[in-house]
């Protein structure tokens, strides 16, 4: 496979063919059909080019390349190293579910603008990849921005004052974190370090006193705001207000997991476990996260709102990844990253089944979904797998995750990190399995059956993706293997 | 060639300034746009020529007028630093005159067009001979030229606040001038000589005998300097003239104007007087610092409130301002790059910026925010290089701005003032709040009365604007033309000091 056509040039190929997509679409705006083809093959074909990386990559191949010197020493550069390898596999496998459920979804619900919406999507994907390829923190940098301000037009799609003031809180959350907290972070870095490529067991090793690095931490964590910890949360509630698919891969997959993502970054390749295990300065941050991930669960309990729900119970599985790095235990690290993965295929389950309840009968409200299972019975039993990933239960990918994080924090003896996730178990199983209860057992509403709107499943678009993805949350419990290999060779870079 | 070759620092100044002379004499606008469009274009080569010479040679251009050698004759300088300067204000320049020709018909009577094109090459003319000259009474010259040329261009603006505008920077600009002229004239008592290469030499003996003169004159120049640059809180005059200033002017003049005056500011700190003086005796650095640090926050706090588009960039032009002289106060190899280079981006983005609201203005005869509400959908690749430019002005990452900022931190942080870099990034997220607000108004907003009835900017018109958006984006990335040829200026003047 050497060549012209080796790993280099799938990296580059990548990173292009969303770029490609976006650049096209809007000359497509007359003809649907052909601009949602555009979208369909550029997804496709980014799924081939992120898979046929990976078995070089589980070769020990790392794929690099170098775009410019922007600054003295610090390059605009990529390189393909497991982490990045596991998360561009799960953002680029799931762009093309996703887009199959969005040219449903879109459709069903005479969506306006729907030529900017597949642009910017594009866009935004464009940039997740990017991120994930990311060879040093400069070029995650830009492309963590470029996420951010390649999404603002998607959550702002439906333009109406509901819109608009969430966008301003999502805008100004997202770019007023990285720009306070985490620009500085990384000019801090760089200035210590002298470097900002990733490099496995970190490079400020020796470079910063304990409390340096405590507060260097801290920056890096709260300035990802996109990792959604309390009190930096509140833009992913405010995204909702988005179209559903939006929800569904970029505010429960791509953006968000670019947030972990980076935290899990920083703390592996900029800190390296070993260095931040010494020095006692990551401590708080199990606190922190932990009050998240509880914190966050108990806000879902009281929400109304299905998208809400699903958003705040994203907030709060956010911070189990966080919770797990926090462990700073090579086994809950890879934890950490096998969450990343379960989590996504099973709350965009969840979201996909939410938008397919809003395309066929426009609810919304948890309070409207007596007895809707009979009605949607693939939506709704996805929605069921979906929940108990969530909750952690087996045969499902989220109790591999909770596995490695509780190993983890039983072998360090951190029983706070052990306590938070029987807890937050608990509180998960609370908020999700009414949910499931009342689609199937309660008794529908008056009037819904005969006044009201009656409806069967959403369109076959909608509910092939949702079904599609459940079946994977049960598939990556089975069969691990990928996920997996690539955690543990994270640990050695 | 060499024939040319010689006499480069001298044909900068001439060429503007001969064809503002021509223009005077035409009698159509597009016969003074021809001219100066050429003499902008003639400025950018020779510019990159005497640039790549000095950067070849590592020695500075010296061109002794009328064969009179240097410090009784007057001697014109080139170095790294103001042949940068040139080769940037006379590509503003030009870029400024390919958008100019629609522009300048539709708010300039037809009459006073040719006018309006003489007065620009003599600013331009007075610009680049503040820029270009190594005798400091030579710079109060061109000084006034380019001043007196600017309160022209101001009062030809179409609303009659222009008038009001011109004239209260006319005021100040004397002002500035007469503090200048000051502290020269104290300068030339203490030193004998006006060539600022011989005065930085001669300073030595003088302070050691008597400082205070030599303190008097750097208080005057340094005041007199920061009138012209707007340094807060000596900006009042700016808002005002930017705003009701032709479009065409306003471009140009919030690119290149207070650069220039930056400039000689930095000529002055750091070639004439020896920091050891203007930072240690007389505690400038902290004087700046704090006016920096307030034009960052107050101004982009205003500009947060501004109702008027053009008023808002022109309270951003300020905020921005204190970014440049933070770097200069700082006075380490990084901050010192950070505030040449953004000497530079500052000018691309602006100048977009402000181009952009001219093809506005020129389709919608606003730039009133309300009235841009739902201009986005009408014209999308205006709007979208406003954007663009805009987040670069933020400072966001694979911007020009962002570079800046990058080098402003590292030079913060070697100082060992990391505080300034938490006030460099949280002033620059004000920025969001002031361009967000336009950008959601253009696009999320129903369209206004105005913006309903508007088409896309015509293609002479896009094209300069998408120059600098590009630019933007370009020297975000790939920084050897701008960052690099920065940090050799930076050098040089700090080897200056040692």
């Amino acid at each position: 496979m050497s060549g012209w056509w080796g790993p280099e040039m799938l990296l580059l190929a990548a990173l292009l063919a969303p770029l490609a997509a976006a650049v096209l679409i809007p000359f497509l705006g007359s003809v649907p059909n052909l601009r949602e083809a555009v979208t369909l093959l550029a997804a496709a074909l980014l799924a081939v080019f992120v898979w046929s990386l990976l078995p070089h990559v589980l070769a020990g191949e790392r794929p690099e390349w170098t775009l410019t010197q922007a600054l003295p020493g610090i390059a605009i550069a990529f390189r393909v190293e497991p982490l990045g390898m596991l998360f561009a596999l799960v953002a680029g496998s799931l762009w093309f579910v996703n887009s199959v459920y969005s040219i449903g979804y879109m459709r069903a619900n005479n969506e306006p603008r729907q030529t900017s919406y597949y642009a910017f999507f594009a866009i935004a994907i464009a940039a997740t990849i990017a991120l994930a390829f990311a060879k040093n923190l400069l070029t995650l940098f830009i492309f963590y921005e470029a996420l951010t301000l390649s999404t603002f037009p998607l959550v702002t799609h439906k333009r109406s004052p509901e819109a608009i003031s969430g966008g301003r809180i999502y805008l100004s959350l997202l770019i007023g974190t990285s720009m306070v907290l985490l620009l500085p972070a990384i000019v801090w870095t760089g200035f210590l370090a002298g470097t900002l490529d990733f490099a496995a067991g970190g490079i400020l090793a020796g470079k910063a006193g304990d409390g340096m690095l405590a507060v260097l931490l801290a920056l890096y964590v709260f300035g990802i705001g996109k990792a959604a910890l309390m009190p930096f949360h509140f833009w992913l509630p405010a995204a909702m207000v988005a179209p559903t698919p939006v929800s569904a891969l970029l505010h429960a997959v791509a953006v968000v997991k670019a947030g972990v993502f980076a935290v899990l970054k920083v703390i592996v390749y900029v800190f390296g476990i070993g260095t931040l295990a010494e020095s006692g300065a990551g401590e708080w941050l199990a606190w922190a996260a932990g009050f998240t991930v509880i914190a966050a669960s108990l806000v879902a309990l009281r929400q109304t709102n299905l998208k809400k729900r699903l958003a705040y119970s994203t907030v709060s599985q956010l911070s189990y990844v966080v919770l797990a790095a926090a462990i700073l235990m090579p086994i809950s690290a890879v934890g950490a990253a096998m969450h990343i993965a379960a989590h996504a295929v099973a709350k965009i389950t969840l979201f996909f089944a939410a938008g397919s309840i809003y395309t066929a009968s426009h609810k919304t409200e948890i309070g409207e979904l007596d007895g809707i299972g009979w009605r949607m019975p693939w939506t709704m039993g996805a929605f069921g797998i979906g929940a108990l990933a969530m909750i952690g239960v087996p045969p499902t990918a989220g109790f591999l995750g909770k596995w490695f994080m509780l190993q983890g924090g039983v072998a360090t003896a951190n029983w706070l990190a052990v306590a938070v996730i029987v807890v937050s178990t608990i509180l998960n199983a609370s908020y999700f399995l009414p949910i499931v209860w009342r689609a199937f057992l309660a008794e529908p509403a008056d009037g819904d059956g005969k006044g009201g709107h009656k409806h069967g499943e959403a369109p076959f678009a909608v509910v092939a993706p949702l079904v599609f993805t459940a079946a994977m949350t049960l598939v990556l419990f089975f069969w691990p293997d990928v996920p997996f290999a690539l955690a543990q060779l994270m640990l050695k870079g | 060639m060499t024939a040319i070759g010689a006499h480069l620092p001298i044909l900068v100044v001439l060429v503007p300034l001969i064809g503002a002379l021509l223009a005077a004499l035409c009698r159509r606008g597009w016969q003074g746009l021809s001219i100066a469009a050429i003499a902008c274009a003639a400025d950018v080569l020779f510019g990159i020529w005497m640039l790549q010479e000095v950067r070849a040679t590592g020695q500075p251009l010296s061109y002794v007028m009328g064969g009179w050698a240097a410090p009784w004759g007057i001697e014109y300088r080139v170095d790294v630093l103001n042949a940068f300067i040139v080769v940037f204000v006379s590509a503003i320049g030009a870029v400024a005159m390919s958008f100019a020709g629609p522009s300048v018909t539709s708010e300039i009577d037809e009459d006073r067009q040719a006018w309006f094109y003489s007065m620009f090459l003599l600013c331009l003319a007075g610009l680049l001979g503040i820029a270009v000259t190594g005798d400091a009474f030579n710079i109060f010259v061109f000084l006034e030229i380019s001043s007196l040329a600017t309160y022209v261009l101001i009062a030809m603006g179409r609303d009659r606040r222009a008038l009001l505008a011109a004239y209260q920077y006319l005021i100040v600009g004397t002002i500035g001038a007469t503090f200048y002229v000051i502290g020269i004239g104290l300068l030339y008592l203490a030193t004998g000589t006006l060539n600022l290469a011989d005065m930085a030499s001669r300073l030595g003996p003088v302070v050691a005998e008597d400082v205070r003169p030599v303190m008097a004159a750097l208080a005057f120049v340094t005041v007199g300097i920061s009138l012209k640059l707007a340094l807060f809180p000596l900006h009042s005059w700016l808002p005002n003239a930017y705003a009701y200033a032709p479009s065409v002017a306003t471009a140009f003049l919030a690119g290149t104007a207070t650069k220039v005056a930056i400039y000689l500011l930095l000529r002055f700190f750091f070639a004439v007087f020896d920091p050891s003086l203007d930072f240690v005796s007389l505690p400038v650095d902290d004087i700046l610092i704090i006016a920096s640090v307030a034009a960052m926050f107050l101004a982009s706090f205003s500009a947060v409130f501004e109702t008027n588009a053009k008023r808002m960039l022109a309270y951003s032009s300020v905020g921005q301002v204190g970014y440049i002289t933070l770097g200069i106060a700082l006075a380490n190899q990084d901050a010192l790059t950070g505030a040449i280079v953004h000497l530079f981006n500052h000018a691309i983005m602006k100048t977009a910026l402000f181009l952009a609201l001219g093809a506005i203005f020129y389709r919608i005869g606003s730039v009133r925010i309300a009235d841009l509400a739902g201009i986005g959908k009408k014209m999308p690749l205006t709007f979208a290089a406003f954007v663009i430019a805009g987040l670069g002005i933020i400072g966001v990452p694979g911007t020009a701005g962002f570079i800046s900022k990058w080098y402003l931190a590292i030079g913060a942080l070697e100082s060992g003032n990391w505080l300034l870099v938490f006030l460099i990034v949280v002033s620059s997220a004000i920025a969001v709040a002031y361009i967000g607000r336009v950008i959601e108004a253009a696009w999320l907003r129903e369209p206004s009365e105005l913006a309903a009835k508007a088409t896309e900017a015509p293609a002479a018109m896009l094209v300069p604007i998408w120059i600098l958006a590009i630019a933007t984006v370009y020297f975000g990335i790939d920084t050897r033309a701008s960052a690099d040829i920065a940090a050799e200026a930076a050098r040089m003047l700090l080897r200056v000091v040692q």
